[in-house]
Formats: C-alpha cells, structure tokens, sequence
C-alpha cells in the first residue's frame, strides 16, 4: 500500500502530483492519494480521477488549510501503519514536511528520487546533479520526495475512485500562517511548461526582460531566468531555475544571455532539446547546447519572433 | 537567547567534483573543503541576531573526524562563540545527524537552531525539518527573512510560486536559503581570536545516539553528458530547425 500525498491549493490540484502517481505505480502496491486541506473537497474529486489511484483519503479541516508542516506531519503518522510507501513531489511543498514526518516515524526518507529501479533501490542527484547516486534503502516506512520532471503525468479518467474522509485532526498549534505572495502570471508555470525562455546576466536589466517575455508569449511559454539575473534584481526569486532554484525539463529550453554555471546547468540540463543563445562562443552552455546562436541577443530575439510570426502565417 | 548552528564541511562549491572509477563515491582527497555556504548563512544570522543583543550566545556544531575542527574554527572566525565536534570516522546520515543535534540541543537548551536547508554535498534538505519533528518544536525552513519578536518568530520563506509568511512559537528551527542574507569575510583579527575560543569534542555514544546508516550507497556514477550540439547562423535557422523537431506549438 502507497500513500501519496496531494499537493493543492484547496481549489486545484498541482500537476506535480500527476508524476508522483506515476512512480508511484511502478511499486505495483495500491495507491492511496491524501487531500489534506480545508475546504478542499473540489480537489479530492479530482484527484479521483487520475489513472491509478485506488482511493482518495480527504482530510477536511481548518488547521490543514496552508498544509503546515506540523500539522500534516503529524496527520500523516496517524495514517502512517497501513502502508509501505509515503510520497510526495521534490516541491517546496514536499521538502518541507516530508522529513519531518519521517522523524516522527523514526525512518529515513530519501529525498529527489529520480528513478526507482526496485522497491527499495533509488537513483537521486548529488553535488547539483553532477553526480548520481544509486541507494539500497532499508526502512520499514520508504518515505520518498520525486522529482516531477523525472517522471511523466499520471492521466485523468471518466472513472471515479471512491473518497473517503479522515476524521483525524491534528493541530499542533505550533505555527501559523500569515500571508503568501505569490507571483501572478498568465504564462504557464514554470515547472510544467512544455516550452522555457529563460533569461541570464545577459539581458542587463529588468527592463530588456520584456523583450524575452515577448518572444515567450510567442512560443506559449513559461519565463525563467539564471541565479545571476534574480540576484541582479532583473526578475523575482521564484524565476530562477537551477540547483537552489527550480528543476525544470521542458520540451524545449531557450537559455539567453546565460553563460551555463554548474548551478544553472542543475536545473535544465535533462530538457530535451536545449537552445543557447549568448555573445560569447566559448561560454559553457554552448557544451551542453543542441542548437547555438552567437551574437547580440538584442537583434536576435527580435529576429525569431519576425520569424515565428512569419511560421505562424 | 542561545542559538545553535550547524557547519558542514563540504567541497568547496568552486570545485568541479570527479566521480571515482570504482564508483564509490566522490573523489574527496586533495580537495579543497569549505563550510557548506547555506551553514555560512546560518551562522552569520545568527551572529547578526546576536550583534543586535537578541542573542547571547551562538554555539557552532559540525560532525566527522577531526578535519571538522578547521571548519569548527572558521565558524568561530564568523562569530560564533563556542564550537562543539561531534567526533566519529563513520558515514552519518542526516537521520542520524537529526538525532545527535536533538541530544546536543537537550544538553544545550537553545531557544533557536539555526542551519543550511541544505549540504551542497548529499543535497538531501532533510536535517532542520527532522531535527524539528524529534524536537516537536515548530520549523521555518528555506527561510530568506526572520524577524524576532519577544517569544514570537517570523518567517519569510522562499516557496515554488512566490513568498510565504508565517509565525513560530519560540523554541524553533530554522533553515536557510540564499538570500536570507551576505555572509561576510573573516577578518585576520577574527581568526587570530578563533584559535583561544573553546571547542568541545563529544563522542555519538556519549550522547546516547545510534549512528548506525539506514541506506547503502551501490555506486555513484556520472549523469550522461549531452553532446555538443551545432552552432546556427540565423534566427531563421533556428527556427526552421526546431519546427522540423515538431517542438514548436
């Protein structure tokens, strides 16, 4: 048995859950999907939905509303006896909780796992990627964090499982929620986006981001940027991919104006086909490049929309 | 107030890392080591803390052999007043490391622990969550802002889509993020004074705690490299090749 935890903003279903099903499923074991949250029954029907899941567990009540970590930790021990598994995504919202639910259970938990070769035997990054290490777990409790890019979506399906509600309420009362800002955007979120235009050092200002996020919206795609970019103010934190930012594997990946640290490179080097777009010929994206551009980005970003507009027509 | 921070001794994050031909491990011989510079975050938050009279002593641990000990003096370098070594040649996992630091925080009663949300080694983001699950105190973890107020703790933490507020009752852990803020540079007179600041070494069995790992490491290897691609002549270029990948919507 596999319990599987939801990630949601009480309203939707984040997508990074769909992948977790999907390594989820490679256990062969039922999979159970907890929606711990405060009036979050909307997502426990959808969460019904996706290929795979035996049954939904809703846990409805006001101290689950912001998933704190305290509260869901000790949520999760509760139900923690009746399964082998406990999974959550490689998210801020995984990271945080997970541990500490695995603390309580006295069990090691091992975090990022990109491939599950056997139902106790993992693949996770070290040293930013650079380096995989495969490990022999030996828990009673496999507490793991996925990382979503590493596994495809879970489909959706007409069929519904059954939800069952979890009476159990834990409120620790150890913390509390005050505020969240989130970056409000129309472009698709960055983690999941099929197409990322990402922007580096490169671009000099917060005010040449725009021409980056016009040919974004051309493509249809989601906005990153370098670490370097985000510490030189040019864009917000929650841009940034790489080791200390987000893990992203887009279909296509446009780097510009970035050179390619170690850093960087963390973050995207598993996309599928990657385009660098920088002044420098000998600059370290170019090593990792499918297709490069040298030159003066400012002409040539304003040369490929002329010429996705002309594809378009 | 007395704060309790941690400081792993990592490569240095300058360092291009070589898998072993065995596969083992990571070549760690003849490399330059450093501080884990989320750790360094950590420790010159709370010397800030303790520079702005909330706190009133900071006490540095690291774990290993006793190659710590440089780390533990640069720690002391930054501010710290006192280090703690907790002295072993075996491989600590961060469950056991989780243990050690909640026995060394029974011994030492911080009201705050302070430490990276990551070692750039293992990058597992574990340790502050689990060291505050066996404490049962609450966390903040991937923090880039705290503000103490009396027996209250806010926290401004660096989440997927944005930023996230909340508040923690004191006694608590913390785990840093990049820009909670700008480590500095030890000054000559600092690590001159380093050396005469006490560091004690404490043994995991004195403590009472299993160190023994709960996972094996099978190998190690190197990520498959990508070859170099083609360098294009034109915006044009590009584009009709990546249509031709039937990647474009």
């Amino acid at each position: 048995m596999i319990l599987v935890i939801a990630e949601h903003d009480n309203k939707h279903l984040k997508p990074a859950t769909l992948n977790v099903i999907t390594a989820a499923s490679k256990f062969n074991e039922d999979i159970s999907l907890l929606v711990a949250g405060s009036n979050c029954e909307k997502v426990a029907v959808q969460c019904a939905q996706i290929e795979g899941v035996a049954k939904v567990i809703l846990a409805d009540a006001p101290c689950y509303e912001h998933q704190l970590p305290e509260n869901l930790s000790a949520l999760i021990v509760g139900l923690a006896n009746s399964y082998h598994y406990i999974l959550a995504p490689a998210t801020t919202f995984g990271k945080n909780f997970l541990p500490r639910a695995a603390a309580l259970l006295n069990m090691a938990p091992i975090t990022d796992v990109l491939e599950i070769i056997a139902k106790d035997i993992f693949v996770r990054p070290i040293y930013a990627g650079n380096a995989l290490a495969t490990i022999q777990l030996t828990a009673a409790i496999k507490l793991l964090t996925i990382r979503p890019t590493a596994f495809a979506a879970a489909h959706t399906l007409q069929a519904s499982a059954p939800i069952e509600k979890c009476a159990l309420v834990e409120n620790t009362e150890l913390s509390t929620f005050i505020k969240e800002e989130l970056t409000q955007s129309v472009r698709p979120e960055l983690s999941a986006a099929k197409i990322v235009v990402s922007g580096g050092r490169g671009m000099q200002s917060a005010e040449n981001f725009k021409h980056l996020e016009e040919l974004a919206d051309c493509l249809g795609a989601a906005v990153g940027a370098s670490r370097a970019a985000v510490d030189a103010g040019f864009v917000p934190n929650d841009y940034q991919v790489g080791q200390t930012g987000k893990i992203v594997a887009p279909q296509l990946y446009i780097a510009i104006g970035i050179s390619g640290a170690i850093q960087h490179l963390a973050g995207m080097k598993d996309s599928k086909t990657i385009v660098a777009i920088n002044k420098d010929p000998d600059a370290p994206i170019f090593q990792i490049a499918d297709y490069g551009l040298v030159g003066d980005l400012f002409e040539i970003i304003p040369a490929l929309i002329t010429a996705l507009t002309k594809l378009k027509q | 107030m007395k704060i309790l921070v941690t400081a792993k001794r990592v490569i240095d994050y300058n360092v291009k890392i070589r898998v072993k031909a065995d596969q083992s491990g990571v070549e760690t011989a003849n490399v330059k080591m450093a501080i884990n510079p989320f750790d360094e975050i950590a420790i010159e938050e709370a010397v800030r803390l303790k520079e702005k009279g909330i706190a009133t002593e900071v006490i540095v641990v690291s774990m290993g052999t006793d190659a710590v000990q440089e780390t533990l003096r640069t720690a002391l370098a930054l501010g710290a007043d006192r280090a703690i070594q907790v002295q072993t040649e075996q491989e600590l996992q961060p469950l056991a490391v989780a243990k050690l630091l909640s026995a060394l925080v029974a011994q030492e009663m911080p009201r705050l622990v302070i430490m990276g949300k990551q070692a750039i080694d293992d990058d597992c983001n574990q340790t502050g969550q689990m060291l505050a699950g066996l404490l049962q105190w609450p966390q903040g973890t991937f923090a880039s802002q705290l503000v103490i107020e009396g027996e209250r703790l806010q926290v401004t933490r660096e989440i997927d889509g944005g930023l996230a507020t909340i508040a923690l009752k004191l006694p608590a852990v913390i785990t840093t993020d990049l820009r909670l803020n700008q480590p500095r540079y030890a000054s000559l007179p600092n690590i001159m004074k380093a050396k005469q600041k006490p560091l004690a070494i404490i043994t995991p069995a004195q403590l009472g705690v299993d160190i023994a790992p709960a996972w094996a490491t099978l190998k190690v290897t190197s990520p498959l490299t990508r070859k170099i691609g083609v360098k294009l002549n034109s915006a044009e270029e590009l584009v009709a090749k990546l249509n031709d990948l039937g990647v474009l919507p």
